[in-house]
């Protein structure tokens, strides 16, 4: 039986020449970004101590550094940037909305938690 | 019920030749699958942070913990784990590669990059075998439990063990033999036990003594992460050279000493998970099997798919069908597992 599947869509999976070649030095040149981006972080995880008063600094910029990082991938390498801007949004928005609203409520617990151990090791 | 019919022409729907968001079925539903997959790393990376927030023990440091390299040993501050990192964005930019060159239905320039992808997600899943392995094995000095009962992780070189030479008979050696073999294991095994007593004198499983010719160590720190309930010590206190080898090796020798080396995985043969291990918390090491594991899973079997993709791609199917979408969706999971990475690496080992 023939597949009827396979054939029908080939929405943008075509692109010129020209195209192509602006593509491949976009995709080297985050491939430079993401790299350098690691060093960085590396740099700054290597030198700077937890214990330094910098520290909450560099934990912030290690976050940031990261979701430019993802960003960068999901946009640009999974192509998402190209696709239509609601798809983009029903993919993202409710991932966001779920996610940071976990990270509120568990790391808050924990804390809870963490406080009453703490009093009852005292 | 009237008034405002719409005519409906099959040919813009799905099944036909139009789609929602003008993406293809194969490609929106992998985008579904992965925000699913994403929300479950999610949970288990929100999961870790709870248990550290509410840990009241020292949570193990990143960069003490993975300071390590083949061959070149300790001293080289998350090197290692960079440098998987570094893999595994290469690999993905090989896989966006090999989708380009299938936009141009250059089946050669596809073969070549999705070939360099696969090789790279192998690079990275020897380098998890590593890293696993020197995470189970853990350090020379392991973690102590110093006679005050506070517990501390040592850093510095670990002098060299050059054999054992036996000065009492047991039921194999004899005095005078020198046991050249297994010697670290050996070491560790009896210092666990308590079986290595002040100078050295190690009793092996045979009942002989033997006496350990073993360089001098250098440069040893201790750090304490747990103190004591009868010490004057700190979590984060660090405790230098003469001093730090004479407290490590008080607790060593003293007959029951507290020593445990990396994170291993059963003990007295009964539990299958890992116990005790010398970085931290107990669920350190059982959030780090589980989510390094869990992502190093989905590397495998994204080179798995990697590999029936570029099957097809040499046997020309994609390219008989007149477009490569297939690449791309394999590309989206490829990528995806590079994305988890880049997540794991921050809030694993920098943060």
């Amino acid at each position: 039986m023939e597949r009827d599947d396979l054939i029908e869509y080939s929405l943008d999976t075509h692109h010129s020449e020209e195209h192509g070649k602006a593509l491949r030095t976009k995709i080297w040149k985050v491939t430079l970004l993401l790299t350098i981006i690691t060093a960085v972080e590396v740099a700054l995880g290597a030198y700077i101590k937890q214990s330094s008063d910098v520290w909450i600094y560099v934990k912030w910029s290690f976050i940031a550094l990261t979701l430019l990082k993802a960003g960068y991938i999901v946009m640009v390498f999974m192509h998402l940037g190209d696709e239509r801007k609601w798809m983009r949004n029903v993919i993202l928005l409710p991932y966001a909305g779920f996610i940071l609203y976990l990270i509120f409520i568990a790391l808050t617990e924990a804390l809870a938690v963490g406080s009453a151990w703490s009093g009852v090791a005292a | 019920m009237s008034g405002n019919t719409v005519q409906l022409n099959s040919k813009t729907l799905w099944g036909g030749k139009e789609s929602p968001f003008q993406t293809s079925y194969g490609k929106l539903m992998m985008w579904f699958f992965l925000v699913s997959d994403a929300l479950t790393f999610s949970g288990l990376l929100v999961a870790y942070g709870f248990v550290r927030h509410d840990t009241l023990e020292a949570w193990p440091i990143g960069e003490e913990t993975f300071n390590s390299l083949p061959v070149l040993g300790h001293g080289y501050p998350l090197i290692y784990v960079a440098l998987m990192t570094f893999i595994l964005i290469i690999s993905s930019v090989t896989m966006v590669l090999a989708v380009e060159a299938g936009h141009r239905m250059d089946k050669k320039g596809v073969t070549k990059w999705m070939f360099a992808t696969i090789i790279g997600g192998f690079f990275f899943l020897g380098s998890q075998v590593w890293e696993w392995s020197h995470f189970i094995h853990g350090s020379e000095f392991g973690r102590i439990e110093l006679m005050d009962g506070s517990e501390a992780i040592v850093k510095g070189h670990f002098g060299e063990i050059k054999n054992f030479t036996v000065i009492e008979d047991g039921l194999h050696h004899k005095k005078g033999d020198v046991i050249t073999a297994d010697l670290m294991h050996t070491f560790q095994h009896a210092a666990k036990e308590g079986h290595i007593e002040k100078g050295g004198k190690i009793h092996l499983h045979d009942g002989s003594i033997a006496k350990v010719n073993k360089e001098h160590d250098h440069d040893l720190e201790l750090t304490v992460k747990l103190t004591g309930s009868d010490s004057k010590r700190n979590i984060g206190d660090k405790i230098h050279g003469k001093e730090a080898e004479a407290l490590y090796y008080a607790s060593l020798y003293s007959g029951t000493p507290k020593v445990t080396y990396g994170a291993p995985w059963f003990e007295d043969g009964e539990h299958w998970l890992p116990t005790k291990n010398e970085y931290g918390p107990q669920q350190y090491a059982h959030f780090f099997f589980f989510i390094t594991g869990f992502h190093g899973f989905h590397v495998f079997s994204g080179v798995l798919i990697n590999i029936l993709i570029f099957i097809g791609v040499i046997k020309g199917t994609y390219h008989k069908r007149g477009h490569y979408e297939m690449v791309e969706k394999t590309g989206l999971y490829w990528h995806f597992v590079d994305l988890v990475w880049v997540f794991v690496f921050t809030f694993f080992y920098l943060v």
